[in-house]
């Protein structure tokens, strides 16, 4: 998997009253990384993810997967949502499977695969129960099971976790960050949370807002378990603190 | 808790028809009003009784039910597809929306002349009278329905490697089930009144057809007969639905 935007920009409405919301926007991801975009509101951080879900498409510039134009959206790159996406008439089980049924794998494939990623999600007593019947954070958990499941060779997160409560925020960060390490998976994370970022990715592209476009990109290669202990480790705070004070002059250079 | 069988759903329900048909018969057995004109309740079981026995109740009844569930039954098959795909479809939404907002307007017994004059006096024109004007209110139903199933949950689909006839079946479909059954419940009301003006206009039988025979006959009991085995019968199709969307869409409860 090798994803590679380049030079993407976005205009929504045409003419006069045209606005442009993504300005050249340069960045790959490759194969196992994980790849984080970091942008307050404004900044278009979740029209790239739908440019890369083939969910809309850019007004100039490309996007490859693997070297290939995307014009649609595929079951290669598996998109998990803010808000909870859970098909209501659908157990949990069924959810996962859902993906799996549109592929048109085997019963016993899907049966198999579906214990499997409600396992890997820590779900494996809960198939049988409905949405509604789960809390906020389960049922992300079970949708990036679903998501999972279709086997992508990438997962794009679009703020998976925003609507969720700081707790259960933070177990879902160490649940997410112990399933990239387990399973090597590839991930593009768009978050609006700095320190979310930095804990779960490698790679954390820092987005300013209008017109949206990457101010400055960050390797990070902070390790430490766990996540607690990082979260409260010196280099870590003074990364953060120093990003925080770039992202917010560019709200203040806004303002003025 | 001494009050709990209250609030049980059907005792408050009945007590107001109870107190209806109380007050009737206090009206009747008082004698105050001439009984051409307000029949007892014991002579409209009475009239109840002979039509059973004559035979004519249940000849009726097959008539009346049997022309609103073929005409109803053809309305909810054609607009199930067709809401479906204007709420689906911007074209075609575009082209059919004000073709059918100018045609629901045009209230359906308008159109029993023509319908008689194209099909004659059998049972083709009161069917067709039923699906014309219940089509288009039970297409638009389904259309909105469709057009308010949440993005993510189609776009899940999508990025899952689902595609459009996919999407339709198997997100669109289930999602508005509770409202398209909800839509035909309500627009099943107007099928019941539309079967009513047909026969009261020609039919050879029928619920409305005995009201206006009836009518004839100054006989009130009969009229009054005919009103609330009117009235019974759409209850009974009305919690019917009810049950069918409960048992089927538990979900969305």
């Amino acid at each position: 998997m090798h994803l590679q935007v380049e030079n993407v920009s976005k205009k929504f409405g045409a003419g006069r009253s045209s606005k442009l919301v993504l300005d050249g926007i340069n960045f790959t991801v490759k194969a196992g990384e994980f790849v984080a975009l970091v942008g307050s509101s404004g900044s278009g951080k979740s029209t790239i993810m739908r440019l890369v879900a083939g969910l809309d498409r850019p007004t100039a510039g490309e996007i490859l997967v693997n070297g290939v134009p995307v014009r649609a959206p595929g079951s290669d790159r598996g998109m998990v949502f803010q808000k909870y996406s859970l098909y209501p008439w659908l157990s949990a089980a069924n959810n996962v499977a859902f993906g799996m049924k549109l592929q048109g794998r085997s019963e016993r494939d899907v049966r198999e695969r579906t214990a499997y990623f409600l396992e890997v999600v820590g779900l494996a007593d809960a198939g049988r129960r409905m949405p509604r019947e789960l809390s906020g954070g389960m049922q992300q958990r079970v949708a990036i099971a679903r998501a999972l499941a279709a086997e992508p060779q990438m997962l794009l997160l679009d703020e998976p976790f925003g609507a969720l409560d700081i707790q259960i925020r933070e177990s879902m960060q160490e649940f997410l960050h112990q399933l990239w390490k387990r399973t090597g998976l590839t991930a593009l994370l768009i978050t609006h949370d700095l320190e979310e970022a930095l804990l779960l990715a490698n790679q954390v592209h820092i987005l300013a807002p209008r017109p949206g476009r990457i101010v400055r990109s960050v390797t990070v290669d902070l390790e430490q378990s766990p996540m607690a202990h990082l979260r409260v480790s010196r280099p870590f705070l003074e990364l953060r603190e120093e990003l925080a004070q770039y992202l917010r002059s560019f709200d203040s250079a806004m303002v003025t | 808790m001494g009050r709990s069988w209250l609030r049980h759903p059907w005792v408050l329900g009945s007590t107001s028809v109870a107190f209806v048909v109380f007050l009737w018969w206090a009206i009747t057995a008082s004698g105050a009003v001439n009984s051409l004109f307000l029949p007892s309740p014991a002579a409209v079981w009475a009239a109840g009784q002979q039509q059973v026995q004559t035979g004519l109740l249940w000849k009726d009844l097959t008539a009346s039910v049997g022309r609103v569930f073929g005409g109803f039954a053809l309305s909810a098959i054609v607009a199930l597809p067709l809401g479906m795909a204007m709420g689906s479809s911007r074209v075609i939404c575009r082209l059919l929306e004000p073709l059918i907002g100018l045609l629901r307007y045009m209230p359906a017994p308008a159109f029993i002349p023509l319908l008689i004059i194209y099909f004659g006096l059998g049972e083709l024109p009161k069917v067709l009278l039923i699906f014309i004007g219940t089509l288009f209110f039970n297409t638009l139903m389904i259309m909105d329905a469709v057009k308010f199933v949440p993005n993510e949950l189609i776009e899940t689909a999508l990025t899952l490697g689902g595609r459009q006839p996919q999407v339709l079946i198997r997100v669109i479909a289930p999602y508005i089930a509770p409202q398209v059954i909800d839509a035909y419940r309500i627009n099943m009301a107007s099928a019941w009144n539309l079967v009513i003006v047909a026969e009261l206009v020609a039919a050879t039988e029928g619920l409305g057809k005995r009201i206006s025979l009836a009518q004839r006959f100054l006989r009130t009991d009969e009229i009054f007969l005919g009103l609330i085995l009117i009235g019974l019968i759409g209850l009974i199709i009305d919690l019917g639905f009810r049950l069918l969307l409960r048992r089927s869409c538990s979900w969305a409860n």
